[in-house]
């Protein structure tokens, strides 16, 4: 699904990632964890294709193609999704609207017809129940104003929508309540399909009591020092990330 | 000086009273005295009319007759809406229609008016568009104005959906300075909404030189609605100047999208206590458009409010001013103001001189101003494009979404769908032309 081999890349001319290889399977979850200011968002955001970010080195290939060479929206149209850590204001675009640009953006791409309003609203009626939210959220503007529970389960909303092959949650954890925080990873989880992937970027273990890991990465640095299984996270729980870091420190 | 002084010979009708054939000579000599402003003039820095002056427009020409087929692409709402048809000047009585308005109410050709019944319009025309700034191009229209329209509502009535006036510029008609020129009069708490829509019938140079006085007694609400999309070549100037009496409210809205020369004034005085204002506008010029907003509110008397939206985009060499002046007079204590102007800039030739000026000498006011240019943001294009909305769409809803909300403030539904339909085409014309590269820029 996914083959990422010493990527590298620098945001205004820092180097941010130094050299980063991970390998993704379909039907696997990997979770990513790892200090503030490691690099996780960074490696989220490379994937998805952000401009800010000049990719210095390393390959990215996704189900056999070049995802560094894609547009972000080819990317996107592809199966690639993003749960932005800092979901986006969007004022004077309504949820519905934007969801169904989205939509069909998809549908256009891979030759299908676009879905009429009425049609797409039925779609919405089932997504939105996955997130246990009321249609009056879809005539609001996107993320505008929204609470920051509200964005991310926004973002989870547009997961189940656009349902992805390969789907990236950077901190969608973040500031949940444990009822939040419940609803998210009960969503996360009904998407997850055979021939699909989840890498869920996280700073804490108690998002993967609820989407058990395959695989547990800890990022310090800009580089994966440490992977294990889901105990992994238990580990981390316990010791912290300094015991890791050091090393990393010493080698640098 | 300038070659636009030929028509400007008065022409009273023989039928108007003595006060109007005086106001028609004084609009003369002001427009002979003054001439038209130049760069020099501080109100008029940004923008230049020397091209009006050059183009020297004798006055329009009466226009072959009208049918309902060629105004019918500039209809828009109910069918049901009292509508005035003006064509160079001259009013249509075939294309328009009077009907369903209140017991009392005079709407209809100004001209009509001065024959019938001057006495109810001599306390407003002339009275209110007095202005320095604008006087010349005032002046002007006052000695050379045929027609226009006049809304006349004794206290208390309310007209319930928008008189629509549609002037139609038609260049067919070889000539073309056309100067409309307008009066509504609100008795205490009527209601008016009047949307003025200015279009072309044919491509070719032509002068519209509009001026609507509006008073407002206690308590009357007035909606103005301006819609300007005359054809490429056209030069456009208007002036609005509103006066507001205790409790009053006007809506204003300027929606000017046509015309290679536009200058739009909207004027109002806040009167009385109480008295309170909206002003809001979107402007969008692309190719080389020249598009000028001037505003003036004057708070005159204490608890007023004004409030001032107005927002461009600019695209190719297209050119947007924006002068806001709120005045606060020392009689003017509790003020409430808030004035923001918005541009987006679509392309690197496009620009904007934004002013907004406020002056105030009262003590006790709340008063913001604030003004940005600039070009789409970046990030909420890239989470667009992360959910793959490709990158032209993006760019088209964003810049789609940077406006729209100024135009919810209209208050006819039917209005604000008619214009975002003229914003959605606009877009799309403007995205097929190409909007350059892409500009990456770090979030
Ligand atoms: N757009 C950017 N421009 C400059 N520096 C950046 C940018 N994005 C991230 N960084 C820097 O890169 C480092 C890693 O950031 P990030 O990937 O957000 O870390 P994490 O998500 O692991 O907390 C930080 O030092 C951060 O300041
Ligand atoms: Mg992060």
């Amino acid at each position: 699904m996914l083959e990422i081999k010493n990527l590298t890349a620098t945001a205004g001319g820092t180097e941010i990632l130094r050299g980063i290889t991970l390998s993704v399977k379909a039907g696997e979850v990997h979770a990513i964890m790892g200090p503030n200011g490691s690099g996780k968002s960074t490696l989220a955001q490379v994937l998805a294709g952000h401009p800010a970010y000049e990719v210095t080195g390393g390959s990215v290939i996704y189900q056999g193609q070049d995802l560094l060479e894609m547009e972000p929206e080819v990317r996107a149209q592809a199966g690639v999704f993003l749960a932005f850590q800092y979901p986006v204001e969007i004022p004077g675009v309504t949820n519905a609207y934007f969801l169904r640009a989205a939509y069909n953006a998809k549908r256009t791409a891979a030759g299908l017809e676009e879905l009429d309003p009425m049609d797409f609203l039925d779609l919405l009626e089932e997504k939105l129940k996955l997130v246990e939210w009321g249609p009056e959220i879809m005539s609001r503007a996107v993320n505008a104003g929204f609470s920051g529970g509200e964005k991310k389960r926004n973002e989870i909303l547009q997961m189940a929508v656009l349902e992805p092959s390969l789907a990236i949650l950077d901190e969608t954890d973040s500031g949940l309540d444990i009822d939040a925080l419940k609803i998210v990873a009960e969503g996360v989880n009904s998407l997850r399909r055979a021939d699909s992937a989840t890498i869920v970027v996280t700073h804490y273990q108690r998002l993967l009591n609820h989407i058990v890991p395959d695989f547990v990465h800890v990022l310090a640095g800009g580089r994966i020092v440490k992977s294990g299984g889901k105990e992994l996270a238990l580990e981390l729980e316990a010791r912290g990330y300094e015991w890791l870091t050091e090393v990393e420190g010493a080698v640098a | 000086m300038t070659a636009t002084r030929t028509p400007v010979a008065p022409s009273p009708r023989p039928t108007e009273p003595g006060w109007v054939a005086e106001l028609r000579r004084e609009g003369a000599a002001q427009f002979e005295g003054l001439r038209l402003p130049t760069t020099r003039d501080e109100d008029w820095r940004f923008t230049d009319l020397s091209p009006i002056s050059k183009a020297a427009l004798g006055p329009a020409r009466v226009p072959g007759a009208l049918h309902d087929a060629d105004i019918a692409p500039f209809l828009f709402g109910h069918a049901e809406w009292p509508r005035l048809v003006f064509a160079n000047g001259r009013y249509q009585p075939s294309l328009s229609k009077l009907t369903g308005l209140p017991a009392g109410a005079r709407v209809g050709p100004l001209a009509e008016l001065l024959a019938d019944a001057p006495g109810l319009i001599e306390g407003t025309l002339g009275k209110l568009a007095v202005q320095p700034a604008a006087s010349a191009i005032v002046g002007q229209n006052a000695s050379a104005f045929v027609d226009g329209y006049a809304v006349v509502l004794p206290a208390g009535a309310t007209v319930d959906t928008p008189i629509h006036v549609l002037f139609v510029a038609d260049s067919r008609a070889p000539g073309g300075a056309v100067h409309p020129r307008n009066v509504v009069i609100l008795g205490a708490n009527a209601v008016a909404s009047v949307v003025e829509s200015f279009v072309t019938l044919a491509e070719g140079v032509a002068l519209t030189n509009t001026v609507t006085e509006a008073s407002l007694a206690a308590g009357a609400r007035f909606d103005h609605c301006k819609i300007q999309r005359e054809s490429a070549q056209a030069f456009h100037l208007a002036t609005l100047e509103v006066r507001q009496e205790r409790d009053s409210y006007l809506n204003s809205f300027s929606f000017a999208q046509g015309a290679a020369l536009s200058r739009t004034n909207i004027y109002t005085t806040l009167a009385g206590p109480g008295a309170h204002a909206t002003l809001y506008g979107l402007y969008l010029a692309e190719g080389r458009q020249h598009v000028d907003h001037q505003t003036r509110i004057e708070h005159a008397a204490p608890d007023c409010t004004s409030w001032e939206v107005y927002k461009g985009i600019l695209d190719g060499h297209g050119h947007g001013v924006f002068n806001g002046k709120v005045y606060v007079q020392p009689e003017a204590q509790k003020t409430d103001g808030k004035q923001t102007n918005k541009n987006l800039l679509l392309s690197e030739t496009a620009k904007v001189d934004t002013k907004p000026q406020l002056e105030i000498f009262a003590d006790d006011v709340k008063c913001t101003h604030g003004a940005t240019v600039g070009s789409l943001d970046a990030l909420p294009l890239f989470y667009c494009r992360s959910r793959g909305i490709p990158e032209a769409e993006a760019r088209t809803l964003l810049t789609y979404a940077f406006a729209a909300d100024v135009l919810e403030e209209i208050r006819s539904r039917p209005v604000v769908d008619y214009l975002e339909g003229l914003m959605r085409e606009w877009l799309l014309t403007a995205g097929k032309r190409g909007r350059g590269p892409a500009r990456k820029e770090a979030s």
